[in-house]
């Protein structure tokens, strides 16, 4: 089951420099708030100071008549969307709950839920302005934490929320949005043959994404009532049908240029700017640009739930589980949606437990609406599950790598969620962790443990399309709708230059605008190299159909007779190269241009496992990261060193998320650290140098065996940092973070 | 023929059937199937004609994009799984 | 509205007048007045470093700096770096040790990592790491940002000897 080795492929596995790469260390790539244009106007958003109130009336005319002030808008001046649900590519949203959370309707949900917004000649004006907006609200009683939001007698969110069971609601609103629930075996007959029965729980605090880049958005709405966006966004497809839905325009009116985006790790799917800013654009006339503040990033914009997890594991004396049980609750935030499904099927994915069940919730709270944060779900479940796994390994005195080698899914095992598994690399990686020079390192001293732990991802397939122009000159153009944000422009230009036989360098790719290319889903779900890439493919193989074409022309026989080994076309002695063809393209028929659409089905599975090494202060309960290690399977690694930051920044996402990050609450349920200063997101001082293994278990859907490798590297470190924090100190830290004074006071109870 | 595996929560409309093996062209008609035996399986599945929102189906392990549409031919195992958004 | 105010400075080594309200950041006068976008805002407040710049030749978080404050001095942003259309070797090493992803943060950070490779042309790894520290990067988990400041200190090293 070996991968295809590098020297089957010429571009692949090759370290080109990105295409943007000058472009971004300039200081000349185009980002959101880059944007420019003559008579911009500037807008800005009134924000709740409450976490959940009714919005008895608010009053404008002050702010209107403020001098350089163009617009003022509120929900009303919004299209009642009602009970519309839109496929948003990722999942459905109900159009209702988007729209409200866009801009409140009626109550405000959480601190910093935008209830008004101005468009003025400056900032400075639009937030003179909004100071002058008289809001009148009643406050109501809050409530932050999840099982807290789960009592018969919490404060209710929405009137008109039911608790989903699989298609069945409840009777009376609930804050439970949803309960799903699976199973496996006979759970009753699992733990009765279980040796040892350990159950545990795990709390996880709100973190999050963290993107450097605050949302933003440009709007120009057009006297012809063309509607175009420049935005930062992780799907300009996706902004424009969501805000055509807002706005209540047809989706053929908006055009969505995708700008450089600094970042997104799942937070930049929902439209939070794009509506509003096209709304005071069309009230005052002129394009409009919102740019967030990093507060309002924090108090409006998604974090990932905060969550109660609890676990569950049986196994006999040789370490073999006999079952599990998992009864997970997570934060919806203000609105229903989230990462529940993920969560439960993410929860003992790593190991094939016979017998086993799993109940998941999404709660409404008074918090931001959580969004899709990397690996959605997957990381607060497997900080549990291999949290109580290590226990048990640690109670039966079993090498925690053999407990989990001995558990390991493989092709066949079947899921708890009930499908098989087709060829994955769960063993493999396991096997690489024991290979791994830094698995075999000793680790001496006090206060100093070791930690390992696995995570798994799905790999979403999607729609993507991509356009290939070649030109006369031997080069090609690619056309494609994702928005890169780690690289993906050139993995995605390598696939097409291995189809063709090029160099990295003769392929130009291009992200283009909604009206540029066909559709193409979300930079997200770990899809883009898999599925993009499996477009770019198939557009060379396009490609070549018609240069074979042409090669017949010019020899005068039938295209069926021309073979084509990398870049040359030859047959019977006669050879022509893919860049002597494109020269003549014009003389020998039409222009070549190469076009593919894809939907692929997909299973691709990725399995991490990182290795950490911690040092505890135990007068401080600080805890330094000595030594990190992250292996993963990769199926095909394109740009190996963009393989690699996705697994370094997914563990330095997680290690931050171990360690530090949290939403601190007030009682007014106030976010009390809306700064990084406050919000401690891991500097280059907190963390070591961070060794990576790729690991290659070939992906069968795929023709180069890509496997999405964003989003699996933070699933382990919460539970691997956790795990060595034990292994130093000999307390388990159930509830993230482990933040010093957290760990302290653990110790001093301990 | 394909298995169909019910999903926990419906079982109570199964009494307890875990898995049921149909003849089918495409998901729509497995679930017209399975309806008729089990009356009320697919007010819990669709929306109208269509699969709920929220819902996907997995063919052989394969997330379909297809919905009640996906076809049957070669399957051997339907299972019905909440969608997955990425990050 | 306030009364703009002259200001005479220097900036990548162009002599540049502007005029700006007294509540104006050096970051919205070098954005929003003389359009060198280069330098990114991520917080406003000091904690990120994206809108890192040279000024007097000791880097600053121009968030911070008003616009006024600038009168006489000399100021270098992202946009100077680069040479007669050439990279700087911190610019390729960047490029070559795949230091960003997103890049939002690199304009930030080159300007940190060249500010201290002038005035300790071998720093430690310990160094690089505590001289960065004020510069947030949310994707690359700062591994391919340490190692690429490495191989510009050896890089210029040997230009230089
Ligand atoms: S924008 Fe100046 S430090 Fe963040
Ligand atoms: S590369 Fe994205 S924040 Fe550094």
């Amino acid at each position: 089951m070996k991968a295809a080795t590098s020297d089957e492929y010429k571009i692949l596995g090759t370290r080109p420099i990105r295409h943007d790469g000058a472009d971004k260390v300039t200081g000349k790539a185009k980002y959101g708030a880059d944007v420019q244009f003559a008579n911009l106007a500037h807008g800005k958003i009134l924000r709740s100071p409450h976490a959940h109130a009714r919005i008895k009336s608010i009053d404008t005319s002050a702010a209107e008549k403020v001098p350089g002030v163009f617009a003022v808008i509120t929900a009303n001046d919004f299209p009642d969307p009602q009970d519309k649900i839109a496929d948003l590519g990722e999942g459905p949203v109900t159009l209702s709950h988007l729209g409200s959370n866009v801009m409140a309707r009626g109550k405000v949900l959480y601190k910093g839920h935008a209830v008004a917004a101005v468009a003025a000649t400056s900032t400075h004006v639009a937030e003179q302005a909004l100071n002058l907006i008289q809001v009148d609200y009643e406050i109501l009683e809050p409530v932050l934490w999840v099982l807290d939001a789960m009592a018969e007698d919490a404060p209710l969110l929405h009137e008109n929320v039911f608790t989903d069971s699989m298609g069945e609601a409840s009777e009376k609103p609930s804050n439970i949005e949803k309960h799903l629930h699976f199973e496996k075996g006979d759970i009753e007959q699992g733990f009765a043959e279980a040796d040892i029965v350990i159950e545990r729980e795990f709390k996880t605090a709100s973190v999050h994404q963290g993107y450097i880049e605050p949302h933003v958005a440009t709007a120009d709405w057009n006297e012809d009532g063309q509607l175009r966006i420049w935005t930062s966004t992780q799907g300009s497809f996706t902004v424009r049908h969501q805000t055509a839905e807002l706005v209540g325009i047809p989706l053929s009116r908006v055009t969505v240029y995708p700008c450089e985006i600094g970042g997104g790790f799942g937070g930049k799917i929902a439209v939070y700017l794009q509506p509003v800013a096209a709304l005071l654009s069309r009230k005052s006339g002129r394009p409009v640009k919102l740019v967030m503040q990093r507060d309002e990033v924090f108090e409006g914009t998604g974090p990932t739930p905060g969550s109660f997890v609890r676990v569950k594991l049986g196994a006999k004396n040789d370490g073999t589980l006999t079952a599990g049980k998992a009864w997970i609750a997570f934060d919806a935030g203000a609105f229903p949606g989230g990462p529940i499904g993920p969560g439960c099927m993410c929860v003992f994915s790593c190991y094939d437990l016979p017998h086993a069940t799993v109940d998941g919730y999404n709660v409404c709270n008074n918090k931001p609406k959580t969004q899709a944060y990397r690996a959605p779900g997957s990381t607060h479940v497997a900080y549990a599950t291999e949290n109580v796994l290590d226990e048990i390994a640690g109670e039966l005195d079993l090498d925690p790598l053999d407990l989990r080698l001995k558990n390991a899914v493989k092709e066949g095992s079947r899921r708890v969620d009930g499908p098989v598994y087709p060829e994955i690399g769960c063993v493999e990686v396991l096997e690489a962790v024991k290979n791994s020079e830094h698995w075999n390192a000793p680790l001496e001293g006090p206060y100093r443990g070791r930690g390992l732990a696995l995570g798994f991802w799905f790999n979403c397939g999607l729609k993507s399309s991509a356009t290939a122009n070649v030109n006369t000159d031997g080069t090609v153009t690619l056309i494609e709708g994702s928005t890169d944000i780690g690289g993906s422009r050139t993995s995605l230009a390598m696939q097409l230059a291995e189809t063709l036989g090029l160099t990295a360098e003769e392929i130009h790719p291009q992200v283009a605008d909604t009206d540029s290319v066909g559709y193409t889903d979300v930079t997200g779900g770990s899809r883009v190299t898999f599925a993009t890439g499996l477009a770019v493919c198939k557009a060379g193989e396009d490609i070549q159909k018609q240069m074979r074409q042409q090669a017949a022309v010019l020899w005068d026989c039938d295209a069926n007779e021309i073979e084509i080994s990398g870049s040359t076309f030859s047959r019977n002695g006669n050879s022509i190269s893919f860049q002597e063809l494109a020269a003549k393209q014009l003389q020998l028929g039409e222009p070549i241009v190469g076009r593919a659409t894809v939907a692929p089905d997909c299973s691709t599975n990725g399995f991490g496992a990182h290795i950490a090494d911690v040092e505890v202060d135990p007068e401080t309960g600080k805890t330094t990261v000595l030594r990190y290690t992250a292996i993963q399977d990769a199926g095909k690694a394109i740009h190996p060193s963009y393989v690699e930051g996705q697994m370094q920044g997914g563990a330095v996402q997680g290690i931050g998320w171990a360690l530090n990050e949290e939403y601190f609450f007030g009682d007014a349920g106030d976010m009390k650290n809306a700064s990084f200063l406050d919000y401690r997101m891991p500097t280059c001082l907190d963390v070591p140098m961070i060794e990576t293994i790729i690991v290659e278990v070939p992906n069968p859907d795929h023709p180069f065996g890509v496997r999405g490798v964003g989003e699996t590297p933070i699933v382990p470190p919460p539970a691997a940092i956790t795990i060595a924090i034990h292994n130093a100190t000999g307390v388990y830290m159930r509830e993230l973070p482990a933040s010093p004074p957290r760990l302290w006071k653990a110790l001093q109870e301990a | 023929m394909a298995t169909i595996f019910i999903p926990a929560q419906l079982k109570e409309l199964s009494s307890g059937i875990g898995h049921v093996d149909v003849a089918a062209d495409n998901v729509g008609e497995a679930i017209r199937q399975l309806d008729a035996r089990f009356p009320g399986m697919k007010q819990r599945l669709c929306a109208g004609d269509e699969l709920k929102p929220g819902l996907q189906v997995a063919i052989d392990g394969k997330m379909s994009s297809r919905g009640v549409l996906a076809k049957l031919d070669v399957a051997r195992e339907v299972h019905f799984l909440p969608v997955i958004g990425g990050g | 509205m306030s009364k703009k105010i002259h200001v005479t400075t220097t900036i990548n080594g162009e002599p540049i007048e502007f005029l700006c309200e007294a509540r104006h950041s050096l970051l919205e006068v070098l954005r929003d007045s003389l359009g060198l976008t280069g330098s990114k805002e991520g917080c406003n407040n000091g904690n990120c470093g994206a809108c890192t710049v040279m000024l007097n030749g000791v880097p600053v978080d121009s968030c911070l700096v008003l616009g006024v404050e600038v009168e006489g001095a000399t100021i270098e942003t992202v946009e100077g770096i680069a040479q007669n259309g050439e990279l700087h070797p911190i610019q390729q090493c960047f490029l070559e040790g795949a230091a960003l992803q997103c890049g939002i943060c690199t304009p930030g950070f080159l300007v940190a990592a060249k500010a201290l490779l002038e005035k300790n042309p071998h720093p430690s790894e310990e160094e690089i790491r505590f001289n960065l520290a004020g510069n947030l990067c949310r994707c690359t988990g700062y591994d391919k940002i340490v190692r690429s400041v490495q191989a510009a200190a050896s890089q210029l090293q040997e230009t230089t000897s």
